[in-house]
């Protein structure tokens, strides 16, 4: 088995944001990657720094205060070639920006200009990035909207934004963002705004035009439910960091780092009604801060003493399963804990 | 009454569907709707037609003098009466309305497309540029505006290009800031980070998202200026630095008037209603140009 050559790889990502209250941390030094054709579920608490690591790919932090201090993500252009996105000039980012890496904002109703018809909204990358005209790329915006499942396209693209429903609108944000058929789809929080049906359905609709063209997805989420359907890895971020990474099932059923377990505990559906709902007690922490020791520590139920000054490092814990936490590297705890519970 | 608000929508959004017109489409067809706003287009229109045509069509010249008729009130040869040099006042508000009209629109002109660019410019990119940008405003601002206009006056001489020039270039710090305040409250909105996210350059951002997005204002902001510039070239009319006598504008007629308004009150009275009457029927296309350029009107 050759290993495939993955489309994007982030390494020792940093963004920090220079406010007046002191530095804050809001990526601190994560690294992942992502294969074509492959969907990578992002998931933490507000905060935890899962839209800034990507908005950051594309150039979208806001500079200042926001800035990128260390890091690489080399996307590769055809097999031999491939092009760091963090350190291109503006140009080369503004051609890939649209083109081959696509994004999808979390709130439909901001996100298209109201005083544009959704028509030429929707053509607008595709005249920027392929050499298509007007004509052609009107009847390529219609059958982008048809295939995001939205009726009367040839009427509708003439239309402005709000003659179009939230659920609607974030149909059009998708035709808009797959319509140069991009590489990779950053899709962050996609659904969070729409009710739970519209939901269902915005992400059935994600993967089934993923599996069509065969991209890869980032799905930046704080629904872990959401993840569970979508994604074939997920990584888990607190604090500006991720505490542990693997694919989908293996998190789900065998967790590694305490965090994603409260996490997982704390879901409502997994408990019997009328029980008392599992909460992470304490808050998420200052990250304005420097971190000394494990960031979760705080709030963790099994943490030592050791777990407040050792810095944490994402090590192997399994087989493609990473974790953070120093007591699950050392196999103290979580092993015996699940082993137990499937027995 | 709402069974038929109903329908109209309905015909509208019908309408909207099947025409794949532009904006400008749409707000005219909107702008049509709007009663107010028509007749004072028609207003205005009658007002730049009779100013475009005034040299072919007035009754006398605005400069000959008939020492007869000095100070004569309205008659049938003299529609608006004569004022105290005996000039035939009609005559004189045509003219006036010619330089009073040009001034009004070309300084705001100038305005405008200083302002709203430096504006949109200043709040989208932001940081060190935006400062800079809106100390510069500050400072001209500060500088007194009766002493630049004079410096001006009296280094390239009395010309009513430079009077609007002038104008222009005093009027265009308050649309920057109006701009540039509008501009900071959309530029974080998720449309423009959408906008960078699908490649486009900042120019392109700032003139298909940014400067659509704040027209509303900027119209209304214009209509504002517009009567607010005539007023300035009738005060600097009147102490010398504008237009010159025997040439007239409504400003100036305007304070010719004032100084005989208790003997003759129509030399006060007729250039008054020609600068009212305009600068109403200004008003209410502006209003009516607003609510005609923001799509989401159409839904009420």
């Amino acid at each position: 088995m050759t290993p495939v050559k993955p489309l994007l790889e982030v390494s020792n990502l940093k963004v920090y944001f220079h406010t007046r209250n002191g530095v804050v941390r809001a990526v601190n030094g994560i690294s992942y990657s992502i294969n074509p054709g492959e969907t990578l579920g992002i998931v933490g608490e507000s905060g935890s720094g899962k839209s800034v690591s990507c908005y950051s790919l594309l150039n979208l932090i806001p500079s200042p205060p926001g800035k990128l201090e260390s890091g690489t993500a080399i996307l590769s252009v055809n097999n031999s070639e491939s092009i760091d996105l963090l350190s291109c000039t503006k140009k080369e980012l503004q051609k890939i920006s649209g083109n081959r890496v696509s994004m999808i904002f979390q709130d439909p109703m901001t996100c298209l200009n109201p005083y544009l018809r959704v028509g030429n909204q929707l053509t607008e990358s595709l005249l920027l990035h392929k050499n298509v005209s007007k004509n052609e790329a009107k009847l390529k915006a219609i059958s982008a909207l048809e295939e995001v499942g939205i009726q009367d396209a040839e009427q509708r693209v003439n239309q402005y934004p709000h003659e179009f429903s939230g659920g609607m609108r974030q149909r059009v944000m998708i035709a808009m963002a797959l319509i140069t058929e991009p590489e990779l789809l950053i899709a962050d929080e996609p659904t969070t705004a729409l009710d739970v049906t519209i939901q269902a359905q915005i992400l059935e609709l994600i993967k089934k035009l993923q599996k069509q063209r065969g991209m890869a997805v980032i799905f930046i989420t704080h629904d872990l439910g959401v993840i569970a359907g979508i994604a074939d890895h997920v990584m888990v971020m607190y604090a500006g960091q991720i505490v542990e990474q693997s694919s989908t099932t293996q998190i789900y059923n065998n967790p590694q780092h305490p965090y994603t377990k409260a996490l997982m505990d704390s879901n409502p559906g997994t408990h019997e009604s009328g029980e008392t709902l599992y909460t992470i007690s304490g808050l998420p922490p200052d990250m304005s801060k420097q971190i000394i020791g494990c960031a979760f520590a705080p709030r963790c139920e099994y943490s030592s003493s050791r777990c407040f000054q050792t810095d944490t490092e994402i090590k192997e814990v399994g087989q493609h399963h990473q974790s953070s936490c120093l007591l699950v590297q050392e196999k103290k705890i979580l092993q015996t804990v699940i082993s137990s519970e499937a027995t | 009454m709402t069974a038929n608000t109903l329908e109209e929508n309905q015909t509208e959004q019908e309408s909207s569907i099947e025409e794949g017109s532009s904006l400008w489409h749409d707000a005219w067809c909107r702008l049509q709707k709007n009663k107010l706003a028509v007749a004072g287009l028609m207003v205005l229109s009658f007002m730049i037609i009779i100013a475009l045509l005034t040299p072919w069509i007035a009754p006398y010249s605005y400069e000959t003098q008939n020492l007869a008729l000095l100070a004569t009130p309205p008659s049938y040869e003299h529609w608006f009466g004569t004022d105290v040099y005996g000039r035939d006042l009609l005559t004189r508000i045509m003219y006036g309305g010619r330089i009073s009209l040009m001034v009004g629109f070309l300084a705001t002109a100038v305005a405008l497309s200083i302002g709203v660019l430096w504006g949109t410019v200043a709040g989208y990119i932001g940081g060190k540029v935006d400062a800079v940008m809106m100390r510069t405003v500050d400072i001209l601002y500060a500088l007194p505006f009766m002493i630049f206009i004079i410096l001006l006056m009296v280094v390239f001489g009395r010309s009513v290009i430079l009077l609007f020039l002038a104008i222009g270039a005093v009027e265009w710090l308050t649309m920057a800031r109006i701009v540039r305040g509008q501009v900071l409250t959309i530029r974080k909105l998720e449309f423009v980070e959408a906008a960078v996210s699908m490649g486009l350059s900042r120019w392109q951002i700032i003139t298909r998202h940014l400067i659509p997005n704040i027209l509303g204002p900027i119209i209304i902001y214009t209509s504002l200026t517009i009567p607010s510039v005539m007023l300035l070239e009738a005060f600097l009319s009147f102490l010398g630095l504008g237009i010159q006598p025997p040439m007239s504008s409504w400003g100036s007629l305007i304070n010719d008037g004032v100084q005989d308004m208790e003997e003759h009150p129509w030399l006060l009275i007729f250039p008054g209603i020609a600068l009212s009457v305009t600068l109403f029927s200004l008003n209410f296309v502006g209003d009516g140009l607003r609510d005609a350029l923001d799509p989401k009107t159409s839904k009420d």
